[in-house]
Parts: structure tokens; C-alpha cells; sequence
């Protein structure tokens, strides 16, 4: 049931090389550098987002998730769901109005699977870049790379999925779109969804918790997704897997490290949901399948190359 | 600018291939076709490719800290991914030692 969460909102990525990541997410992925605060990080996002950022690079020794944002409807919302998250027994932060600048309040979270999530209603607005609100054209012309219009989802791995499912469904209110199934039952892999896309946030049980599979950007079409894979193979930048379709959400995918080794991914398409609809099952003896649509085999390092 | 090349041996299967002057390990070990060294993220950050560096000269770029301590880096600890030979080198790696870690 809505709880007034309504979209992924941030992420923010650990980076060990500042010039080389921008480089990455600018100029390659084709986010646009909105700003730079005082510590150094550098702020992103896709061209049709409307708020300021959506991608925020922290440089440190060690890459992966910082944490990933939620945007809810309003402040009464995050009150409320600040309230729930304490009652569930998450450890809740309260991080004050510009600690990231031009985001308001945030109430920062733990989830069972070891992943700091947040959540905040007011970030500064500044409506799609390169067009306007009124009679806006259709994109703007001067867009980089792979022209990446937004931020979508993360995939994550921790060890108690059972526990994250409880947290995200009653008390964040998203519901289950899909899952995998192995052959005792239990689930190895589960897609959340606060919308009608299939996945705002998925994750896959792990031994080790807190771990970044990838971070997730939308393309337009097919044809964006496979002239992403040709200007991966232009950069020399290592691909992962890809360009095919998922069997999972049948997206349509391909995907990159970035110089740090954290895994993203460019897509497009994938099926809808709606609240009534019954969760999706792929059995895991048909992962091959259910991931790599085409060739139907598994990829150790898709499934194990974390950060 | 002359091209050195360098033997680097991996000293568990005694499987030898060449790496080029300011190319990866990583890069020479897929280039040699023998998989001598596990491929992961190919830019330092998710481990899969850490050897232990029994002898020779080398330097490193940036490897996660989450999977070479500093420590560690002092012990001969790296990312395949990120180093370089400045001689013939002898490895260990867990692609053909499943003990190493």
C-alpha cells in the first residue's frame, strides 16, 4: 500500500579517482554535472530529471554504495515513514537540510541486508535539462555519450532478503514485482517496485551484505542500448555483459565498470506493474535464462564481481 | 619507445605468459588465453583478480582498500588488474591456487 514513497531518488557512489569517474559518468554515461560542493563531490543526473541531481561521486580508497535516496511526497510522508522505520528497529539518522547541497532533510536508514538507504521530500528543483517546461522540445541537442536520461534503480546483495522484503513492503510500501525461486523454496533474488516500473530496487541473497551489484540508468530505445555497447567498445572501457535482454523484467541491457569497478548498467524497456499484479517467478534452474535472455548462460562474473 | 616484454610465471602451475611493459598483469594473463587470473571488474575494485606477487619488480595504480590492506599491499598483495611488471615476475593466484585468498 502507498506510503508516499515515489522514486529512487539519489545514489552516491564511492570512487577512487575523481577526474576518471566524471570522465565516466559525464562524458561517457552522458549524465550532465549539475555541481561541486566544498568536499569535492560531484553531482549528476539524467537530462529528463527534474530535480537538481540524482548521481552524487564521493572520492575515497575504496569503491561502492554510499547509499541510495528515496524521494517521498512530502514532509508529512517522511515524518511519517521516519516514525515507522524507528518502530521497525532500523537504525535511523537524521541527516539536517545541506548536508548534500540544494537536498532538504533526509532520514538515512539500515536495511537487514547491511545498505544504507534515505529518505527526503525536498530537493531544489530545476526541471529537465536543455528544454523548457513550456512547449518544451523533445531533447536537447548538445547531450553526450550515451545520453543516459535518468537514474532508475540499483541492484544490491546482502544475506537477509526475507528481513529487507518485510522492511520495503510494509513499512516503505513498495511491492513485489518479481522473484527468483531456488529448489527449496527459497528466494535468491526479488525485484521492488514503488511505481509502475518493474524494478526501483532489487536484490539478490548474498553471504556478504552491504554490496553493490549496479547502479542502473535508462536509454530510449534498443538501438541507444546497442550504441551504448559500441562506445563502450570505443572507450576500452571492460563490458561486462551485454547488449541483450534480461529474461528477468525483460529488459533490454548492457553493462560497464566504471574506473573504480563498480558495475553499471544502461537499459531500456522492461515490463510494467501495477498493484495488482501478481508477483513474477523465474525457478533457479532457470537463471541462465532468466538473466541472459539470449545465450541462457550464467556468468560468474556477473553474479560475483561486487563492489 | 621499445616494448619489454616480461615473463610472468604463475608459480602453482608453473603456466608462464608475456606482459608487455605498462600493460596489466590482468590484461597480459586474458591476452595469453590460459586464465591464469580470474577476470572481474578490470578496474580495481571488486577483487576477483587479487595475486600475491612472490618475486619481482612491479608497480600498482589505485586498488579497493575493501580487498588489499595496506598490510597486504606490503606483502606482495595485489589486483592483477592494476600492475605492471618492471621485471619478470612469479604469482600466485587464487585461479589456480583455490587456497589463496
Amino acid at each position: 500500500m502507498y506510503k508516499g514513497v515515489m522514486r529512487p531518488g539519489h545514489v552516491q557512489i564511492r570512487v577512487m579517482d575523481m577526474a576518471a569517474a566524471v570522465s565516466y559518468y559525464r562524458d561517457l554515461l552522458g549524465l550532465i554535472e549539475t555541481h561541486r560542493d566544498s568536499s569535492g563531490r560531484v553531482y549528476l543526473k539524467g537530462w529528463t530529471e527534474s530535480d537538481k541531481f540524482s548521481v552524487v561521486l564521493r572520492e575515497t580508497d575504496r569503491p561502492g554504495l554510499d547509499f541510495c535516496g528515496f524521494k517521498v511526497f512530502n514532509n508529512e510522508a517522511l515524518e511519517s515513514l521516519e516514525a515507522a522505520l524507528k518502530a521497525f528497529g532500523c537504525k535511523v539518522e537524521d541527516i539536517p537540510a545541506g548536508e548534500l547541497d540544494d537536498c532538504g532533510r533526509r532520514v538515512r536508514f539500515d536495511s537487514p541486508t547491511g545498505h544504507v538507504f534515505e529518505l527526503y521530500a525536498e530537493k531544489t528543483r530545476t526541471g529537465k535539462w536543455g528544454i523548457s517546461t513550456v512547449n518544451p522540445e523533445a531533447w536537447p541537442r548538445n547531450l553526450t555519450g550515451m545520453k543516459a536520461t535518468r537514474f532508475d534503480h540499483c541492484l544490491l546483495y546482502g544475506a537477509d532478503l526475507d528481513g529487507t522484503l518485510e522492511l520495503f513492503t510494509k513499512i516503505l510500501g513498495f511491492s513485489l514485482s518479481e522473484q527468483v525461486i531456488d529448489e527449496n523454496n527459497l528466494r535468491i533474488a526479488q525485484f521492488l517496485t514503488c511505481s509502475m516500473k518493474e524494478h526501483d530496487i532489487a536484490f539478490i541473497r548474498n553471504a556478504e551484505d552491504g554490496m553493490l551489484h549496479h547502479v542502473a540508468f535508462e536509454l530510449d530505445t534498443w538501438e541507444e542500448v546497442l550504441r551504448a555497447a559500441d562506445l563502450i567498445s570505443m572507450e576500452d572501457v571492460p563490458l561486462d555483459m551485454g547488449p541483450t535482454r534480461h529474461g528477468l523484467t525483460h529488459g533490454q541491457t548492457v553493462y560497464s565498470f566504471d574506473p573504480s569497478g563498480n558495475r553499471t548498467e544502461v537499459f531500456c524497456g522492461g515490463d510494467y506493474f501495477y498493484p495488482d499484479h501478481e508477483p513474477v517467478t523465474w525457478t533457479a534452474d532457470k537463471l541462465g535464462k532468466a538473466i541472459y535472455y539470449h545465450s541462457r548462460e550464467l556468468n560468474d562474473r556477473f553474479l560475483s564481481a561486487l563492489t | 619507445m621499445q616494448n619489454f616484454e616480461h615473463l610472468v610465471t604463475d608459480v602453482t602451475s608453473q603456466e608462464s605468459f608475456c606482459c608487455l611493459d605498462g600493460e596489466t598483469l590482468l590484461n597480459a594473463s586474458v591476452r595469453s588465453g590460459k586464465n591464469i587470473i580470474p577476470v572481474g571488474c578490470r578496474n580495481g575494485g571488486c577483487g576477483m583478480c587479487k595475486i600475491e606477487i612472490v618475486g619481482g619488480d612491479y608497480r600498482t595504480g589505485k586498488m579497493s582498500r575493501a580487498h588489499v590492506t595496506e598490510q597486504e599491499e606490503g606483502q606482495g598483495i595485489v589486483l592483477a588488474c592494476r600492475t605492471m611488471p618492471g621485471s619478470s615476475l612469479e604469482i600466485r593466484s587464487k585461479g589456480t591456487s583455490p587456497g589463496f585468498n
